[in-house]
């Protein structure tokens, strides 16, 4: 089971007869570190969500979900009293963007929490692929809880102004955002993340976990894929057995002696074919924890990139510095190994004056302190960077691997559940054919 | 060996009748032909016919008679190709003058066995063979599936045969099993001329409709029709979820190669990821299992039944033509002068005829009732153990997948504390 340190009680697995929302519980309560920071000192919830109407930018008409932000500090309700009222605000999934954006900026060499799925992928055909549709509101709410908790959790993110203030104050919240000015911070080559940096010597962790999360990318993608489409058979399956219950209840009406036994047959078979509906929904569960450590992957490559543009940044930096330091060698031992302009034409029109070989020494000198001042401040941030972002990789992975097993654990209750159940339906089943 | 010889002329005919099923048979007496050693006195007949409700000649204690058909084989001639199975018999009957006989039998001598039974036994209710030809078009005859298929359904055949207190001691069944060369026998019997001369009364008479039909009667044909709908619903829904199941089955063999794959780059995630596969690779292993039940045990029964319906209503058209028959002659009496001896005579032996058929049905009946009952009680049951077996053994997959996560974590937290 996952641990958070010696003393911590954990989500019990033993227990496997969990409604799904005590099971959505223990889920969330142990993907989420405790004892950090911001979440020791308040509760966040995201507790409702409702329908909008509104001018968009473009001045057209548009309807969009808003999400309640529920805060209240983290205190103990003494016996017999009622919890403080807590402050709330309304949040649209555009203002978690932007504030998802802002901390990815800010914070480049941390791997920030994803969203939720801004559409539905990976539907099987039943569930609605519809913005609007209340079960993907829903699972969104829960997505955006998620969210807002492990930032909370998060040793470095949770100190942040801007999320406080996200959490806690409804107005101008957009426009402290902007006025950060981490717009400016963005780098183009940041975007583009398949646009390759020559990289001489990139640190090998660096590459080995790029390359862990495309491989992971890709393998969850594949699983969410295969689990959909089987969800969908399986649908198929159990709805199917539904025919028998109508089939028997007509047959039972001609029968003396089997008309009993096939009529209450029929309404197990009724029972195990509505049963589908429930377990396809606590899977979808599984797949939601399985996709935000999909877009967890996007994070890491985002960190990976932000190294490779901060280590070719270093490299740049030296390579300019050593050019421009054998350019000084050739001035003072009057050698021309590189080719310059200056060069020529001092071959073509003659020498040039000791004075104007000076003040090109001197300007050189001046360049070159510039630039080993470059090299010196660029060594420092990939340091810097390497060292931070190395702890956060870490502590991520540990996180990962918690969760991830945790994620396993409860999709093998869920299927002893669904088997415990068709183990009841085709035994009561068997006793009524046993009196046809 | 009985019955009269058909001139050679007619024997290519012989052979298309045989493989025409049909073809309806009707018989002119039962007496006729095929030596049965019944006697011949209405009244015993009568009794013979009449069954306890729910008495079976042959039950598990007095079974005499075990068939077995296995072993098919590919037979080449110049004319043709076609499957022979292996009808191994044992028995203790006194009637037959050995205890073990094995013989090769095709699917066109099980077709002349049973049109044999029907002909003499119009209203008794013969259990269907398999059909001849798969509607689907996908299979052929020799396609291993379609074989089996086929060799389980004569084997259920011969054994019902073999268990219906009237019919397993016909001479023909008799020589089914024991003879060497069929094709001898299969030219004897009675004449298809006269057959055929029965097949154009038979229309004639039932244009005319029937005066009165009894109430149970009616009420058996109504049974049937509806019979006969929820038998084939339900064969469709067992269908249906078999091709399901498949549909499922295939994605589901997905899973583990996945989960396996990711394990490939884990490195403490390696082991639970490698235990998800290997719960959903045997869960699919069982899954399979399930599949394979259903198209061996429920399906094949069903399908059984549906036939069986045709068998039904065929039975009761029958019947209706023997009453018919009976009462068109008897019409003929009431209102012609001449003759009158004559046709008296003709009027009672449609009579006893009619009667003896109809006391056969009704007994044949509650005998096919039961049977059926049985058969489909057993087929459900056999399918809803099954269904809670492969639940059992899936849910026993995921609980020691559980337990060796749960162990693993005391483990990692016995090792942590330490540290």
């Amino acid at each position: 089971m996952a641990d958070f340190g010696s003393n911590e009680e954990v989500a019990v697995i033993g227990n496997t007869d969990l409604t799904s929302a005590e099971s959505e519980n223990n889920i969330i309560n142990t993907m989420v570190e405790r004892g950090t920071s911001l979440l020791n000192k308040m509760e966040i919830n995201v507790a409702e969500a409702e329908k909008r109407t509104g001018k968009n930018t473009v001045n057209m008409q548009e309807t969009y979900t808003v999400y309640l932000i529920e805060t209240r500090p983290a205190e103990n309700v003494p016996e017999g009293g009622t919890p403080a009222i807590p402050d709330s605000l309304w949040r649209r999934y555009s203002d978690f963007e932007l504030l998802k954006t802002y901390l990815m900026v800010t914070y480049s060499y941390i791997v920030v929490p994803p969203l939720p799925e801004k559409r539905a992928e990976f539907v099987w055909h039943k569930l609605s692929a519809d913005n609007l549709d209340p079960d993907f509101v829903e699972r969104r709410r829960v997505g955006l809880e998620n969210f807002l908790l492990r930032v909370a959790s998060h040793p470095v993110l949770s100190n942040d102004k801007i999320f406080f203030h996200f959490l806690t104050e409804e107005k101008g919240w957009r426009e402290a955002v902007l006025e950060t000015g981490f717009q400016d911070k963005v780098d183009p080559r940041l975007k583009s993340l398949s646009a390759m940096l020559r990289v001489k010597n990139p640190d090998k962790r660096f590459t080995a976990l790029k390359h862990y999360s495309d491989e992971l990318n890709i393998v969850i993608s594949q699983l969410l894929r295969v689990r959909a489409r089987v969800a969908d058979r399986l649908y198929g399956v159990y709805k199917v057995h539904g025919n028998y219950g109508r089939v028997f209840s007509e047959w039972s009406a001609i029968e003396k002696e089997m008309g009993d036994g096939l009529q209450s047959a029929g309404h197990h078979m009724d029972t195990y074919a509505a049963s589908i509906d429930d377990i396809l929904e606590e899977e979808e569960h599984y797949a939601d924890q399985l996709k935000e450590y999909l877009f967890y992957t996007d994070a890491v490559r985002s960190v990976c990139r932000k190294h490779e543009l901060i280590q070719y940044e270093l490299e740049m930096a030296a390579q300019d510095l050593a050019h421009k330091k054998q350019q000084k060698e050739e001035l003072v031992t009057g050698t021309v190994r590189v080719f310059s302009l200056k060069g020529m034409t001092s071959k073509l029109f003659g020498q040039e004056s000791q004075e104007q070989r000076e003040s090109r020494l001197a300007a050189l000198e001046q360049s070159i302190q510039e630039g080993e001042e470059m090299v010196k401040e660029k060594n420092t941030e990939c340091q810097d960077f390497v060292r931070t972002a190395w702890e956060d990789i870490e502590r991520f992975k540990e996180q990962k691997n918690r969760d991830l097993r945790e994620a396993l654990i409860s999709y093998a209750i869920m299927q002893i559940s669904m088997c415990k159940k068709g183990i009841q339906v085709w035994s009561n089943a068997k006793e009524c054919f046993n009196k046809m | 060996m009985s019955g009269h010889t058909v001139p050679a002329d007619f024997s290519g005919h012989m052979l298309d009748l045989d493989e025409d099923e049909d073809l309806e048979v009707f018989s002119k007496n039962i007496s006729l032909g095929d030596g049965n050693p019944m006697p011949n006195s209405p009244g015993s007949m009568v009794n013979q016919y009449r069954l306890e409700d729910d008495e079976e000649h042959q039950d598990a204690n007095t079974k005499d008679l075990f068939i077995t058909v296995d072993k098919p084989e590919s037979h080449v001639t110049a004319i043709e190709t076609f499957i022979m199975y292996r009808v191994t018999t044992k028995t203790t009957r006194g009637e037959f003058d050995s205890s073990e006989y094995e013989v090769r039998r095709r699917y066109q001598d099980f077709l002349w066995l049973r049109s044999r039974l029907e002909e003499i036994h119009p209203t008794l209710i013969v259990h269907p063979l398999p059909e001849k030809f798969v509607m689907k078009g996908m299979m052929d005859r020799f396609n291993n599936d379609f074989i089996e298929t086929r060799r389980r359904a004569l084997h259920r055949f011969l054994n019902k045969i073999a268990e219906h207190p009237i019919l397993s001691f016909s001479e023909h069944f008799k020589v089914f099993l024991t003879a060497e060369d069929l094709t001898a026998h299969r030219k004897q019997g009675a004449g298809f001329l006269s057959r055929m001369g029965e097949t154009m009364k038979a229309v004639a008479n039932s244009v005319r409709g029937l005066k009165n039909r009894s109430e149970e009667f009616t009420e058996m044909q109504e049974y049937v029709e509806d019979f006969g709908y929820k038998i084939s619903s339900l064969d469709r829904v067992a269908q249906r979820i078999t091709k399901e199941q498949r549909e499922y089955l295939d994605e589901l063999k997905q899973y583990g190669p996945t989960y396996t794959q990711w394990a490939g780059f884990e490195e403490e995630l390696g082991d639970p990821l490698k235990g998800m596969a290997s719960c959903v690779e045997l869960c699919s292993k069982e899954t399979e299992e399930q599949v394979h039940h259903l198209s061996e045990v429920l399906i094949p029964t069903l399908h059984e039944y549906v036939l069986c319906t045709e068998t039904l209503k065929a039975v009761m058209r029958r019947r209706d033509n023997i009453q018919a028959e009976f009462e068109a002659k008897n019409e003929a009496l009431v209102s012609r002068k001449v003759d009158q001896e004559t046709l008296q005579e003709e009027v009672d032996g449609l009579a006893d005829r009619m009667e003896q058929a109809n006391n056969a049905l009704k007994g044949d009946w509650s005998y096919w009732k039961n049977g059926m009952r049985t058969d489909l009680k057993s087929a459900f049951i056999s399918t809803a153990e099954k269904n809670v077996d492969y639940y059992e053994k899936c849910l026993a997959v995921w609980e020691s997948f559980l337990m060796s996560q749960r162990v693993e974590s005391s483990d990692q937290r016995d090792a942590e504390d330490v540290s």
